[in-house]
């Protein structure tokens, strides 16, 4: 069967999974729309929250950008995961604890101000909406190129396809739907991670093998990388060159930020106690270390350069 | 779940509040100031260490431990530390958490829940 084929069968699997699983679990009542009716399990939550994380932007592009940024890349792979910790220690719980459905209720009950609740709605919104647009490009470019149309009519596609999730199925559709995603994807990532690794360095476990040595003439596989991005004029790959103070800010940035993603946040509150928003923070947590340290180390258009035309 | 739910949980299924919370509070033998102490400290150690690693050797002092290497010699420890060390400190301490809020509030609410 040629590529396409496979491209085809694949993805409409997936999608029909994804559509049972949504047309499985509607939502019968306000709750269950809003917070899957606190019904999910803390593991089940977790995974869909990691499932949010590892967004278009990390799957598309941010394994290429922080592998060719090299060490000003720990940037991205500090802040996002970082936030995380902020995330888990200082807002789920809580916000789990006071009870409502969504962040902008606690800001109104807790300052008794409609004022305040009003402001942080207009924020919510005005986040949400920002990253929407950044995510639906990328659905865009995503069905631009299973479906060979232009990228505004895979964004059309797929606004209509999520339309229909969250219709049909609220919170708790889209949680069990991004629990298969979260299967599919950590399968993804960790394939290639741990083949690259075992073509590169012979160990199966890409967290060491970037670590590994490199070909026959023992190597280092971060010098060989060096040695390369010298060669070819650019700074060494395990040299920096934002300056620290830079590098503070954009990573303080990126963990606020990410501390802050409405729909992550929203997610604390479709568990059962507040205990299990605890649990699921680290599972969510897991799961964003395997696309941090494995999916987001040792990725092909960097290794295209140490072995060319093996991996495309 | 399985088992017949008593009537105003299963009439009420959105009701954002938790009533069993504040009744078990009472026979708690830890005043809340208390606890919430104790919590308090718990959050600020544990973001002392994520600063230490991530901010710390991530970024202030990479170059000093870039002169050190990991063990097997493959990567310098101020790189290690900004592109894995700190993810894997980081899940510690969600876990080290995790288990120690849990552990206080069962304590806090007597063994109760």
């Amino acid at each position: 069967m040629s590529v396409q084929t496979w491209t085809y069968l694949i993805v409409g699997l997936s999608f029909s999974l994804y559509i049972y699983i949504a047309i499985r679990s509607r939502a019968s009542s306000t709750g269950e729309f809003y917070i899957a009716g606190k019904g999910v399990s803390p593991l089940a939550n977790g995974m869909a929250t990691a499932a949010d994380w590892m967004s278009a932007a990390s799957f598309l592009g941010m394994a290429g950008a922080i592998s060719f940024m090299g060490r000003d890349g720990g940037v991205y792979l500090m802040g996002w995961t970082g936030g995380y910790v902020l995330l888990a220690l200082l807002l789920a719980p809580y916000l789990r604890k006071f009870g409502r459905f969504t962040v902008p209720d606690f800001i109104g009950d807790r300052y008794y101000s409609s004022t305040a609740r009003l402001v942080a709605v207009f924020c919510a919104i005005f986040i949400s909406f920002t990253y929407v647009a950044g995510q639906m490009r990328g659905v865009g470019i995503v069905f631009s190129h299973f479906l060979d149309v232009n990228i505004n009519t895979g964004v059309v596609i797929g606004m209509a396809i999520v339309f229909f999730y969250a219709i049909l199925g609220g919170m708790k559709g889209i949680t069990y739907t991004q629990v298969a995603q979260y299967c599919v994807l950590i399968f993804a990532f960790m394939v290639p991670a741990i083949f690259i690794s075992i073509m590169l360095t012979g160990n199966v476990i890409p967290q060491l093998g970037l670590g590994g040595m490199v070909g026959e003439e023992g190597v280092h596989l971060l010098d060989k990388l060096d040695g390369l991005g010298e060669a070819l004029g650019f700074a060494a790959y395990t040299t920096g060159t934002k300056a620290p103070l830079d590098v503070f800010c954009i990573t303080l940035a990126l963990m606020v930020g990410t501390a802050g993603l409405p729909h992550v946040i929203v997610r604390f509150y479709t568990v059962k106690r507040v205990k299990d928003a605890r649990m699921s923070a680290f599972w969510a947590y897991r799961g964003a270390l395997y696309d941090g340290s494995c999916g987001g180390r040792l990725r092909p258009d960097q290794l295209a350069d140490i072995h060319p035309r093996e991996i495309v | 779940m399985s088992e017949n739910s008593p009537p105003e949980s299963s009439s009420d299924p959105q009701s954002p509040t938790e009533p069993t919370e504040p009744a078990a509070l009472r026979f708690s033998s830890m005043t809340p100031q208390a606890y919430w102490r104790t919590n308090i400290i718990c959050v600020v150690s544990l973001l002392v260490v994520w600063f230490l690693v991530s901010y710390g050797c991530g970024i202030l002092w990479v170059d000093r431990l870039d002169q050190i290497r990991t063990p097997g010699g493959g990567i310098k420890l101020g790189f290690w530390f900004a592109q894995q060390g700190s993810i894997f400190v980081f899940v510690l301490l969600i876990a080290f958490y995790v288990v120690f809020m849990n552990r206080l509030d069962a304590k806090y609410i007597g063994k109760k829940s």
